[in-house]
């Protein structure tokens, strides 16, 4: 075979090998999300909203405790997460070039993003747990807010850092004190890409089980207490999956698909406010 | 008269100046404040993880690192195992998702046709954002059945009989395992790993590779004597992100892994990895040496992916530095 020849054998063998295997790789995925759809809304009706997780044994059944549970629970999240994550940012970005204190900051951030949700359980657990003698639902939005913090953190910086220099030295030159050119300048600028990260972070902690297996820990019956264990989906859909019980695994899979729907539905929501932004 | 409503101009003047410097100093601190909130977090998160593991470290000192037995009754305490499973399962992980994301980010970044492009791409970091539960309930639900019935005794009876490495591919068909766990975390990498990929290959200049294309280069040669060592940095930083979300990963690895605490060569065996012993025990764990050994296990998660996860940084980092030249 001529050298041309085998260069052309070999690029496609190379590029028909790469597709082989992205074709497995999506096929895999794909089928994940259409088992997940099937299992999913077979599970869902009526009952599946409005009534309580079921007693081991029983028929039938709902997860409404444990969907009005993820919802307080996302909720506080949210309220806590929000104005400490934008906070951290704009100090990142508007005092944070020359510190070294910034930069170790902006590394742990970066470090936080993507360490296991499950260390964060553990240590809200002897946080906040051990101390105040008991699982609860604050416990679960503290772990909660660890997670969402470094995402609103990181993303606030940057957007922030996209705002043109001429746009702050335009407001310092009209007198306009730092912390009036942050807000009602520069934060007011990026508002969308805040928002997006706020969003983003929520998508991201919507689906986190471990850091709520010993914070919120489950709740079998209804409660809105934040003091008290609180019941949620992802913990929720971990028992039932793992259990012996049909309407219990199905009650998982009906949770999942809820799961995944929510946090699909955040993330699109979070891609459509961004390139608005774009055309404005 | 005007000398009086001049100096009071300059005395409101004077006050607001100095209220927007003391508007500003505060506005300092208290951003400071929260960012500071944000590093006590972590250097909290490892000194309370030590501070509740001191109890096992003193116990069973080093050993703990290497001890085989992990069990309840007896009040003995080893991390073999869990490290075993842990660093086996994102190994297997790896090793089918960088081929699978490399093909992934080659199909899109070079042979994809222009309309594809956008929608395949942002499909794929949706899929990043499928919490992870659903993958383990997919896994012993869906994939470990199926794998037990079909795939598991192919790979007995060819890979089985195989000198060296058969012993990893023998034993009981049971569907779940290391083995599953480590394909079902795959799945759940592939995402992350594709994307990273894919945003390093397009930093590519266009001119290097038009350049090697019009010396004649077929697409491959461009991907592998161009593409990848331009981007090998970047590429290197990504498939240890990828690794980091492999080693922490607790509900995908659960549902699948078996959940046993002991070391079988094969791959087939149940076993169990650091995240899924935490969360398997540490809720029922009696307080004393069994719940410190616990949180030992997961400050030893955390050391871990600290270093993998600080590497990647910095990977990525060096890659990034390499294209402002």
């Amino acid at each position: 075979m001529n050298l041309y020849g085998r260069r052309t054998w070999i690029n496609r063998l190379g590029i028909g090998l790469s597709m082989v295997a992205m074709s497995l790789g999506l096929a895999g995925l794909l089928w994940i999300l259409w088992t997940l759809f099937a299992k999913g809304f077979a599970a869902l009706s009526w009952d599946f909203f409005t009534t309580d997780t079921p007693a081991p044994g029983t028929p039938g059944g709902g997860l409404r405790n444990a969907i009005v549970g993820s919802g307080i629970l996302i909720l506080v999240t949210t309220v806590v997460s929000t104005p400490i994550g934008i906070l951290a940012g704009i100090h990142l970005a508007e005092f944070g070039d020359k510190s070294r204190l910034a930069s170790i900051t902006r590394f742990v951030t970066d470090i936080m993003l993507s360490a296991p949700s499950i260390v964060i359980g553990l240590f809200v657990y002897a946080l906040v747990v051990v101390t105040f003698g008991g699982f609860s639902g604050w416990a679960g939005s503290i772990a909660l807010s660890l997670i969402a913090i470094p995402v609103v953190v990181r993303t606030t910086e940057n957007m922030l850092r996209l705002v043109p220099t001429s746009l702050r030295e335009a407001a310092f030159a009209l007198g306009a004190p730092h912390w009036q050119v942050s807000i009602k300048v520069t934060l007011h600028a990026v508002k969308a890409g805040v928002v997006t990260g706020v969003l983003l972070a929520i998508a991201r902690v919507t689906g986190e089980t471990a850091p709520l297996l010993f914070t919120a820990l489950n709740n079998q019956f209804f409660s809105a207490d934040m003091s008290q264990p609180m019941a949620n989906l992802p913990v929720a859909i971990f028992q039932f999956g793992m259990s012996p019980y049909d309407n219990w695994v199905q009650l998982a899979w009906g949770g999942s698909l809820l799961i995944a729907l929510l946090v699909l539905a955040i993330n699109i929501g979070a891609r459509v406010i961004f390139h608005q932004k774009d055309t404005l | 008269m005007s000398e009086a409503a001049a100096s009071s101009r300059a005395d409101v003047h004077g006050a607001k100046v100095r209220l927007f410097k003391l508007q500003d100093m505060a506005f300092h601190r208290v951003t400071l404040v929260f960012a500071l909130l944000v590093l006590a977090a972590l250097t909290g998160i490892l000194f309370s993880l030590g501070q509740q593991a001191e109890p096992a470290f003193k116990e069973f000192g080093w050993g703990f690192l290497w001890g085989n037995v992990w069990s309840v009754p007896d009040d003995k305490f080893g991390a073999r195992i869990a490290i075993y499973g842990t660093l086996v399962t994102s190994f297997i992980a790896l090793v089918i998702a960088v081929p699978i994301s490399f093909g992934i980010a080659l199909f899109l970044t070079e042979t994809c046709p222009a309309w594809l492009r956008r929608p395949l791409g942002t499909a794929i970091e949706l899929l990043a954002g499928v919490p992870s539960i659903v993958y383990g309930i997919w896994g012993l639900f869906v994939f470990a059945p199926l794998f037990a019935d079909y795939a598991q005794p192919i790979l007995k009876a060819t890979l089985g009989h195989l000198p060296v490495i058969g012993k990893l591919f023998s034993g009981p068909a049971i569907g779940i395992g290391i083995l599953t766990a480590g394909i079902v975390l795959s799945l759940m990498v592939i995402p992350f790993i594709a994307s990273v990929m894919r945003d390093v290959f397009d930093t590519v200049p266009p001119v290097l590779k038009e350049s090697a294309y019009g010396m004649g280069c077929t697409t491959w040669e461009v991907v592998w004597n161009i593409v990848l060592p331009y981007t090998r940095v970047g590429v290197i930083g990504g498939i240890m992100l990828g690794l980091g979300r492999a080693l922490g990963e607790t509900m995908a690895v659960t549902f699948v892994i078996g959940n046993s605490n002991r070391i079988v060569g094969s791959l087939f065996a149940p076993g169990n990895s650091i995240a899924s012993v935490l969360a398997n025990e540490f809720g029922e764990a009696d307080p004393g040496l069994h719940i410190a050994s616990l949180f030992a296990l997961g400050l030893l998660l955390f050391v871990i992916t600290f270093f993998v996860l600080a590497l990647s940084r910095w990977l990525i980092y060096l890659g990034v530095k390499k294209q402002g030249k």
